[in-house]
């Protein structure tokens, strides 16, 4: 497939609204997944040291 | 040589592996779709009735493949977790749940753009596209039921009574295109006859399912790592390992 220059790649045969609507918000879930599993493992290990914190006060 | 299987069906076992895993699916998941989109964008001829429209394709058959398939598997745990009250299929169930809704939504989003210059519309109410938008309130029924119980292991039985009766509708959303009259165009590709599409087409197609699924892989077992560690957190390993990870 010959596109022959990136602004034909980015007009997508006047497409470009409908593939790239597909394209980008795909990649954009994606990376909102990756970066609230993120956030969400570092609260869950955050509070989890709060715990530990809290458990050697009591002794 | 034997391997135990149970070995791994503890939270405790199976948290290090799952993290070696969700790395190397994370990494196949690149790698297949970086391979698929090229082959997508720059191998695929344009469709000869479609034009550029069609390279929709690439995303939208392998999202509705993964929201039907993930489906599948979150009701297999679910199952499996009902049969023997196993922790893990519970958990297991509960971290496809969230990824499972995302490709059902990207499927019915890159349809709706797909549809808007093939069709005219952007939605219409026939048999797949309904299905479809029930399959995501399936997801998010499994998954708002299982916030709003607050004892993981009842809002585990909960949500897997919810996700075993809702298999019904994957059947329904397969079929839809030949059981009633759609909008939806038939299967270009199944088990049965040769596939009505070019090979570059098909081979692209492919590999980003692939993609998707190793994504899947990755991204369910990232979020079983981080259910064990909520659902764990009184056990000592799960203190030792936030303890190791400061």
């Amino acid at each position: 497939m010959n596109w022959g220059g990136p602004e034909n790649f980015l007009a997508m045969g006047g497409y470009a609204l409908y593939v790239w609507g597909s394209y980008l918000v795909t990649l954009g879930l994606v990376i909102a997944e990756i970066v609230l599993l993120a956030l969400r493992k570092r609260r869950a290990l955050a509070r989890l040291r709060l715990r530990g914190t809290a458990a050697q006060g009591d002794r | 040589m034997s391997i135990n299987w149970f070995k791994y069906s503890s939270p405790q076992t199976f948290f290090p592996l799952a993290g070696k895993l969700a790395l190397g699916f994370g990494v196949l998941a690149l790698l297949a779709c970086g391979v698929g989109l090229y082959l997508g964008f720059f191998v695929a001829p344009t469709d000869a009735q479609q034009g550029e429209a069609y390279r929709i394709i690439f995303i939208h058959v392998p999202a509705a493949w993964m929201s039907m398939f993930l489906y599948l598997v979150l009701a297999f745990w679910a199952g499996l977790g009902l049969a023997f009250n196993t922790r893990l299929s519970g958990m297991m169930a509960s971290a496809i749940a969230p990824t499972g809704a995302l490709f059902t939504f990207l499927a019915l989003w890159t349809g709706s753009l797909w549809g808007k210059p093939t069709w005219g519309t952007w939605w219409v109410w026939d048999a797949r596209l309904t299905s479809e938008l029930i399959l995501l309130f399936l997801y998010f029924g499994f998954m708002a039921l299982q916030a709003a119980i607050d004892d993981p292991r009842r809002a585990d039985k909960a949500g897997a009574v919810l996700a075993l009766v809702g298999v019904v509708n994957i059947p329904i959303i397969y079929f839809s295109v030949k059981w009633w009259n759609t909008l939806h165009q038939g299967a270009s590709v199944s088990l049965t006859k040769a596939p009505t599409m070019a090979a570059t087409m098909l081979t692209g197609m492919t590999v980003m399912a692939f993609g998707f699924w190793f994504y899947s892989i990755a991204a369910a077992l990232m979020r079983a790592r981080c259910i064990m560690l909520e659902r764990e957190r009184a056990s000592e390993w799960v203190a030792d390992y936030a303890r190791g990870s400061a």
